[in-house]
């Protein structure tokens, strides 16, 4: 590390600490420290949490929370790791469409998803009610904490899968081509030397699976299951009120766990070096599968596939469907409900692409500026700013919501007038603020795959900070980075919690507003699971073309070398 | 992207404001905007914004989605700075709290034809702080398809739904997640008396298959099948059935009509439009449009029935709808939190235990009617009461003072509440787990007894 003052470096890290104050810290702490009030007297004390731990419900409900997180990432890993491998090691029919459809289940949006899911595997679901019919028995996919597991892994499963395979793509081939040379091959070489060399990716996937099931509202809450941590913090805050100090308690533990299994995966880092000068291509392009393991590659890609988009042909059938009631499908089909949907509401759809556009980018010059002085300077206090951007995850959109509401309400736009809170750019930031973690953990990913050689180089040419970061850093992490807008922007487009709370005008409002307006009635139905299509497809061409832009530029970087390498007559 | 012109340029924005003021003198000016905070679906607030602005083009109505309480907060939170002109929905304790809190301003609307009372509920705040515009009344919805495929009869009291052959084929919400369901709970609770109602509510809550965190989810899940029976305000019924699924509902003797309302917000920036768009909501069109295939609620103003369409009953003719409870909301307003939070306590969040007892009764009640034995009866009995225990008294519950440890707001520093309201709710927690646990091993108890 260079050891004279680094002014550049920490004039953004404190404009990074000011808007993470202003915008996370303040608005959070203006809320949570009713959790340290004593409801008698207003003073400060600890009381709350004696509650906490002495009522049963919530140790249950902790308890809870910690199984279906683990068992989401266990199932959400089977799904994810066969599908990164299979499409980055090997000459693959398709692989770009597979890594598209794979990040499909992100973004699907509020409400729809389980409604859909209830339809297909509900008790009274498609699938039961034909092994009912034709075998006799049920199987209760849906129930409790299973249906909220099932559910978790086949939504969350694409961060381990877009992270994974970014990993997998920057992994020196040179060192597999090694290890096969000296008799490594299929699994022993994956299991030995490509996984642990992807590691950070898989961490980086799985703590992000993880905290966002732990803290997940929507799932739990839309399949009636409440006896998990995230449910009773919602249920208190919006049943009881907004001066109830047990919600915030325990918004305060998720959050104090959520810090904690960060901290747990970042000292499974410790003393690791990861990074390798060669970056992606390198000696090996991608093998050959043998005719029999191509087909059975592709029979388990096919099943994963069915499996993860059973949401999105749920919801395509009922977006289509007239009436759907227990049965099997729905009784006819139409195309009302998208006329419907677009005659009334394609002001969802432009704000939608506006905010989660803006947020995303805004998330990726944070993330990668986060990242970089996290791990190439030693400003002090620098893992703070990585701390404070991922308890993001932790604090509730509710809570959040509540906290902007109280702090910019008071101030106006300057020359129209509103208030701060209700103009739309508050929510940009709101989501931004809650879809930052994501972008700075594929930031922070494709950083540590950097070696700092590359970048002490560039700077013994004479190249400066700014310029090394600009030419040399931010190019090597540009697959990172656009992993981490795609998620981001994918994620806050279906975000819902904070959005609720913010909305100041329908004319200013995002899809997920819409949907839930629209899935309030048995009339609208229809026309919700439509605007949920439409939402899922303009994501799924925003991911396939992101994928092909990335794709493109490795093709281009590995064409330029051998080039070179001929110009230059190496070998 | 459409980006919207809120800047007007200076010197037009003078020129407006002038011509507004000189404009205000001679006739009613309404103003160009209307802010409308609802819980009602787009499939009821859509029909009625198109109407009004029809008939004044030059306003622009905004509506504003948020479920009830988060629609009492919003007006609460923002009060400061309020933007919002008329708070529309259905709960008549919300506006009773917002106007407790001063968050309502009064009028005096065209009310022309509306009589005070529909069923033995006011139809309008005494002070004229809200209005009824339609009512609603609460009952059972069912899904045929799912009724013929399960072999269910069908039901058609709340005393219905407690028996064995419904189990697990129930729906509800929680009356602290939906202000309409809190009422159904409250209607149930006045009608049959405090404990009474409990035990009620418990023996059919052992029934359920879920309690649904929306109020919509319970028509949803009855729509789709998820579950064959829901219990629901009668609109989510009606226009269910007006939308094709294969769904039916009636009123049970207990139930309550109650109004849903209308009210402007103090300080609201434009009032002028929000007056206009009451009148409108009271007129006869708009009166009309609560027939619309997709609403179907039912209208205060009596001569509108004649257009009713089939089906539709007329409270005002029908007198078995809502006469059964004089529903008093000012008792249902000053124990709310303590209801909400009992039912959550006892049912929402033990649904899974008072399942398992209410599975090993109905067990025992079968095993023992086959062959009947005095002491397994009386396991039997004691499992009964297990179950319908409540841990807290109507007096206690109606105590102000009682109340008071739900009321989290301390006016004064000085102000002191009695009980923290965890600490209470964790001796509830804990009584309902041990009843429940105890009820089950000891219908277990009787059902080994006669095997």
């Amino acid at each position: 590390m260079p050891s004279r003052v680094q002014w550049g470096p920490a004039s953004v890290g404190l404009t990074l600490a000011i808007f993470l104050a202003a915008f996370l810290v303040v608005p959070v702490l203006k809320v949570i420290f009713v959790a340290f009030q004593d409801p008698h007297t207003g003073s400060f004390t600890l009381v709350n949490f004696q509650d906490f731990f002495r009522t049963s419900l919530f140790r249950e409900s902790f308890w809870n929370s910690l199984y279906v997180a683990g068992m989401s990432v266990m199932l959400a890993s089977i799904i994810a790791v066969p599908l990164a491998y299979f499409t980055t090691r090997f000459n693959f029919g398709g692989s770009i469409l597979i890594q598209t459809l794979g990040v499909i289940p992100l973004i699907m949006p509020p409400f729809v998803g389980a409604v859909a899911m209830q339809l297909l595997f509900g008790s009274n679901g498609s699938v039961n009610l034909l092994l009912d019919e034709h075998f006799g028995f049920t199987v209760p996919f849906m129930d409790g904490l299973n249906g909220v597991i099932l559910v978790e892994s086949i939504h969350y499963f694409p961060f381990i899968l877009t992270n994974l395979a970014a990993s997998l793509a920057n992994i020196d081939r040179s060192l597999e081509e090694s290890a096969q040379n000296l008799g490594a091959s299929g699994l022993r070489l994956f299991r030995r030397v490509v996984f642990p060399l992807a590691m950070p990716g898989y961490i980086a996937g799985a703590s992000l699976v993880f905290l966002k099931v732990f803290d997940d509202l929507g799932t739990p809450l839309l399949l009636n299951v409440n006896k998990m941590l995230a449910p009773q913090a919602y249920l208190r805050i919006s049943s009881i009120g907004i001066t109830d100090p047990m919600g915030y308690v325990i918004a305060v533990m998720l959050v104090l766990f959520s810090m904690f299994s960060l901290w747990a995966s970042f000292l499974a880092f410790r003393g690791r070096d990861y990074s390798s000068v060669q970056k992606g291509g390198g000696g090996l392009l991608k093998r050959d599968l043998r005719p029999w393991e191509k087909t059975g590659a592709y029979l388990v890609i096919l099943l994963i596939l069915a499996f993860v988009l059973a949401p999105h042909i749920g919801l395509l059938l009922l977006s289509f469907g007239t009436v759907w009631s227990y049965a099997v499908l729905p009784d006819g089909f139409t195309l009302d409900h998208y006329l419907r949907v677009f005659e009334t509401s394609s002001q969802y759809v432009t704000n939608t692409l506006l905010y989660a556009g803006l947020a995303a980018t805004i998330d990726v010059i944070l993330g990668t500026a986060i990242a970089y002085i996290v791990w190439r300077t030693g400003l002090r206090g620098r893992t703070w700013l990585d701390y404070i951007a991922t308890a993001a995850l932790a604090v509730p959109g509710v809570v959040l919501g509540i906290g902007y509401l109280r702090i910019f309400l008071g101030w106006e736009v300057p020359f129209s007038g509103q208030p701060l809170a209700a103009w739309w750019v508050i929510l940009v930031i709101a989501l931004s603020v809650r879809r930052l973690p994501y972008a700075l953990r594929a930031c922070v990913a494709a950083l540590q795959q950097v070696s700092v050689t590359l970048e002490e180089a560039a700077e013994n040419l004479g190249a400066t900070k700014l310029r090394t970061v600009w030419r040399i850093v931010v190019p090597l992490m540009s697959g990172g980075i656009l992993a981490g807008f795609v998620t981001s922007f994918a994620t806050a487009s279906v975000e819902l919690s904070a959005t609720l709370m913010l909305v100041g005008q329908q004319s200013d409002a995002p899809l997920s507003y819409g949907i839930y307006v629209f899935m309030q009635s048995a009339a609208g139905r229809g026309p919700g699971a439509a605007l949920g299509i439409i939402a899922v497809v303009i994501e799924g061409l925003g991911t396939y073309l992101s994928h092909r832009v990335i794709e493109r530029g490795r093709r281009m970087r590995t064409a330029d070398r051998i080039v070179a390498e001929t110009v230059l007559g190496v070998e | 992207m459409k980006l919207h012109h809120r800047a007007l340029p200076i010197g037009r924005a003078l020129a407006f404001a002038f011509a507004v003021s000189s404009f205000c003198g001679t006739a009613q000016a309404m103003e160009d905007k209307l802010v409308i905070v609802t819980s009602f679906p787009e499939d009821l607030t859509g029909p009625f914004q198109a109407a009004f602005q029809e008939k004044h083009p030059a306003t622009q109505v905004e509506i504003l989605n948020k479920k009830t309480s988060a629609g009492v907060k919003y007006i609460q939170e923002t009060a400061a700075n309020n933007t919002t002109d008329l708070f529309w929905v259905s709960a008549p304790d919300a506006f009773t709290l917002l106007k407790g809190k001063g968050l309502l301003e009064p009028y005096a609307p065209n009310s022309e034809g509306i009589p005070d009372m529909i069923g033995s509920f006011p139809i309008n705040d005494p002070d004229g702080y809200f209005f009824g515009f339609a009512a609603s009344g609460y009952g059972i919805m069912y899904n045929t398809r799912y009724m013929k495929a399960k072999k269910l009869p069908l039901p058609k009291e709340w005393d219905d739904l407690k028996g064995a052959v419904y189990f697990g084929h129930v729906g509800m919400s929680a009356p602290s997640r939906s202000g309409t369901t809190h009422l159904t709970v409250e209607a149930i609770l006045q009608g049959e008396g405090w404990d009474k109602g409990w035990a009620s509510l418990k023996e059919m809550a052992g029934n359920f298959s879920t309690v649904t965190e929306r109020s919509f989810g319970v028509p949803d899940g009855v729509n789709s099948g998820e579950f064959g029976i829901g219990i629901v305000i009668d609109f989510f019924g009606f226009s269910s059935k007006a939308s094709g699924f294969p769904v039916e509902f009636v009123y049970p003797t207990i139930t309550a009509l109650v109004p849903a309302n209308v009210g402007i917000v103090k300080n609201a920036p434009h009032p002028e439009a929000a007056a206009a768009f009451i009148d409108f909501l009271l007129s006869d069109a708009g009166q009309k449009i609560l027939f619309d295939p997709k609403i179907q609620r039912l209208p205060v103003k009596p001569a509108i029935y004649a257009e009713a369409p089939e089906g539709l009953p007329n409270p005002f003719e029908d007198n078995s709808i809502g006469a059964a409870v004089h529903f008093d909301s000012e008792l249902s307003e000053g124990r709310y939190n303590v209801v909400n939070s009992l039912f959550d306590q006892l049912i929402t969040f033990r649904i899974g235990e008072l399942r398992a007892a209410t599975q090993a009764i109905h067990e025992a009640t079968e095993a023992l009617a086959k062959r009947p034995d005095p002491k397994a009866q009386a396991l039997l009995d004691e499992a009964r009461q297990r179950v319908a225990a409540v841990p807290v008294s109507e007096a206690e519950a109606n105590d102000p003072a009682f109340a008071a440890v739900f009321e989290k707001k301390r006016k004064k520093a000085t102000d002191e509440v009695p009980q923290r309201q965890a600490e209470v709710e964790q001796l509830w927690d804990a009584f309902a787990r041990d009843n429940y646990a105890q009820a089950e091993e000891l219908a277990r108890q009787a059902i080994r007894l006669v095997r």
